[in-house]
């Protein structure tokens, strides 16, 4: 007997559960603990195999996009942390870049050395968050414990300087707010090295030959390099299927063009596969926060960008010069005017390529936003991957996808 | 006489704009002899309508009917592997149209080109899924955001908004806070449209503060018991200190901070 829709029941379950023939149809998520956030996955199942993957979005919906056209590109700013939660320093980076390009401006030297940094630490904080959850949803729950404690150091670092761990805002458009409180980069050297010794002797000592950990992820959620371009896979999804693309090194932006790292790539093109690659991207992001501390020494101490027309003037400018107070004033009320144009900027956050698409029609507020997120394109990419796999699985490939709603959903 | 506000856009707009204020634009640079561009824009031939660089990009304009054809030789003949994005801008209130672009990435160059093509209202465009499986994802968004039907797509159906939804949030003429479907969707879907007279439009307002609650909503200033009624104008209500001193801070001579 079928449920019957009724006022009680809203029809969007309008999916037959009781087939006649052997499949079985199941709800994975939203509220699954390992949907990450709010995926439903419906699921047609023929005993533990899957036959039809159906990825349902748009649970955690709060029209970003809608909203960056109601307002000023400054105001705008704090909003993008809640794109993807997890690295909210990415996001904000990615949408002052797409306004600077936009403009024509360029961040002073200490900023782009302090952006860099920020981007890095967030990329390493995003990894540790990828690893433990990943392996927790696999089944290792002591790496979920201490991936999250060398996580509350690095957050600790971004609550040192910015002073939120989650939502950082901690890029404005034209350089950074702040300079770097005292002390604050011997802090991050020893917290390298504790990444570095962690990541070699607790994490890959206890996954990498761990043979539980090889049987779940070996040959897991194969994806060739076609399909993985064919579905828009960036970042680790695509390098993990043996392409070797990274916008940091490819397009470079900030310093990136300036340091020394390798970029990872695995030929597998499986599970296992991209977690020996987030572990060795951890390693590299280390490896250029250590090269950012002596470079950081060189710099002018110059934080934003000098474009008066659309950047407020330093503190000390406003408080002592009329017209810095005048322009200041007019940038608050009314909002900075970027010209008339369109502007798409990629940069290589921890998931992927994110890119901010703006149309500018030279008023305070863009026409249009489009946040290109990478794991919405991961999402879809489940609908095909899926299929074939048996239920176990399924849970480490939306794992290794690495997906995050805020992103997805927007 | 009342300002007359348009209905065709009511998303944010300055409260003030310079009379002589004329807006400029990002420099569009010519595609140079001899570049990768060239050859691009030389492979599509009379399909481009217009072409320049803006940003380091490639900007291609062509004609919505040949989007399938140009993006076809773009990925077969030139390189272009991928699909990163796909979306559309409105421009209904100026033209009657929409902009569609889709932003395209070459790996061995390191290069991106955005094709642009414009459609009247109504019109549907050719689905790419057939080329690039990003589209899928992509084009549902499009078609939920700006209700853009696009022909040949495999499912096309709501994506971020339920599948019941009416109108698309994304359009010019959709405003910031959602309009009356969107306030009553809830209620009409659990209760029915007969139930929105008994529950009453302010019960619909996230940010209702009602005055005389004294069950929800405390009082800045004025301690008020709980669940009195206030209606008729409230009391004036001593304020009471506690009489016993837990911590007396004042009476020990003993220096806390040493610095002072």
């Amino acid at each position: 007997m079928s449920q019957q829709p009724n006022k009680l029941t809203p029809f969007f379950e309008n999916l037959n559960f009781e087939r006649d023939d052997n499949t079985m149809v199941i709800n994975f998520g939203p509220q699954h603990p390992s949907a990450h956030g709010q995926l439903r996955l419906v699921l047609e199942l023929d005993g533990e195999q899957v036959v039809k993957a159906y990825p349902d979005i748009g649970y955690l919906h709060r029209g970003i996009e809608k909203m960056a056209e109601n307002m000023t590109y400054n105001e705008f700013l704090p909003t993008t942390d809640r794109l993807d939660y997890i690295a909210s320093t990415a996001n904000n980076y990615a949408y002052a870049l797409a306004v600077e390009k936009l403009l024509g401006i360029e961040a002073p030297r200490r900023a782009q050395v302090i952006r860099t940094m920020l981007l890095e630490l967030n990329r390493v904080i995003s990894h540790l968050f990828f690893l433990a959850t990943h392996a927790l949803d696999v089944g290792a729950m002591s790496v979920f414990l201490y991936a999250f404690r060398e996580r509350e150091y690095a957050m600790d670092l971004m609550e040192d300087y910015c002073g939120a761990r989650l939502t950082h805002s901690s890029v404005r458009i034209g350089g950074v707010p702040l300079d770097l409180p005292a002390g604050w980069l011997e802090n991050l050297a020893a917290f390298c090295d504790k990444v570095d010794y962690e990541v070699e002797h607790t994490y890959e000592a206890l996954l990498t030959e761990n043979r539980i950990w090889k049987m779940r992820l070996e040959d897991v959620g194969v994806i060739s390099a076609e399909e993985a371009l064919s579905w828009g896979c960036t970042g680790p999804m695509l390098r993990g299927s043996g392409v070797k693309y990274d916008i940091r090194k490819e397009e470079p932006y900030e310093l990136y063009s300036e340091l020394d790292f390798d970029i990872p790539v695995a030929e597998t093109c499986d599970s296992y596969g991209r977690y020996r690659l987030y572990m060795e991207e951890m390693k590299q992001s280390t490896r250029i926060l250590r090269q950012l501390i002596p470079m950081y020494k060189k710099t002018e101490p110059r934080l934003m960008a000098h474009a008066p027309q659309y950047i407020s003037a330093p503190k000390e400018e406003i408080m002592t010069q009329n017209y810095a107070l005048m322009q200041h004033f007019v940038l608050v009320t009314q909002g900075m005017r970027p010209p008339k144009g369109e502007v798409y900027v990629p940069t290589e956050s921890p998931k992927g390529e994110l890119g901010f698409y703006i149309k500018s029609e030279g008023e305070p507020y863009a026409y249009r936003l489009k946040c290109r997120a990478p794991s919405f394109f991961h999402t879809g990419l489940l609908q095909e991957i899926l299929v074939g796999t048996y239920i176990a699985d399924v849970v480490t490939i939306i794992g290794t996808t690495n997906i995050v709603f805020g992103e997805v959903d927007r | 006489m009342r300002k007359y506000t348009p209905k065709d856009n009511v998303q944010g707009k300055s409260y003030y704009t310079d009379r002589f204020w004329v807006a400029p634009r990002v420099p569009r640079e010519e595609v140079e002899e001899g570049s990768h561009f060239e050859t691009v824009v030389n492979a599509l031939g009379s399909q481009v309508k217009e072409s320049y660089i803006e940003v380091g990009q490639l900007v291609v304009h062509i004609d919505a009917s040949e989007n399938f054809a140009v993006i076809k030789t773009l990925r077969d003949e030139c390189g272009y592997k991928q699909c990163s994005e796909q979306s559309a801008v409105d421009y209904l209130a100026q033209d009657g149209e929409f902009e569609l672009f889709y932003q395209l990435l070459n790996h061995a160059e390191a290069k991106r080109v955005r094709v642009v093509c414009r459609i009247k209202k109504g019109e549907a465009i050719e689905s790419i899924v057939p080329l690039y499986k990003s589209a899928n994802f992509a084009e549902r968004e499009m078609y939920d955001m700006f209700g853009i039907k696009v022909n040949n797509h495999p499912f096309l159906k709501r994506i971020i908004m339920p599948d019941d939804w009416e109108g698309h949030p994304l359009l010019k003429t959709y405003p910031l806070h959602g309009d009356e479907f969107a306030s009553w969707y809830e209620v009409d879907k659990i209760f029915g449209k007969e139930y929105r007279d008994i529950i009453g439009p302010e019960n619909r307002d996230p940010a209702k503060v009602e005055r005389y609650d004294t069950k929800r909503f405390s009082r800045v200033g004025y301690e008020v018991p709980f669940g009195a009624d206030i209606s008729e104008g409230e009391k004036e209500q001593a304020i009471e200190y506690s009489e016993t001193i837990l911590v007396n801070y004042n009476a020990g001579t003993k220096q806390l901070d040493e610095r002072k």
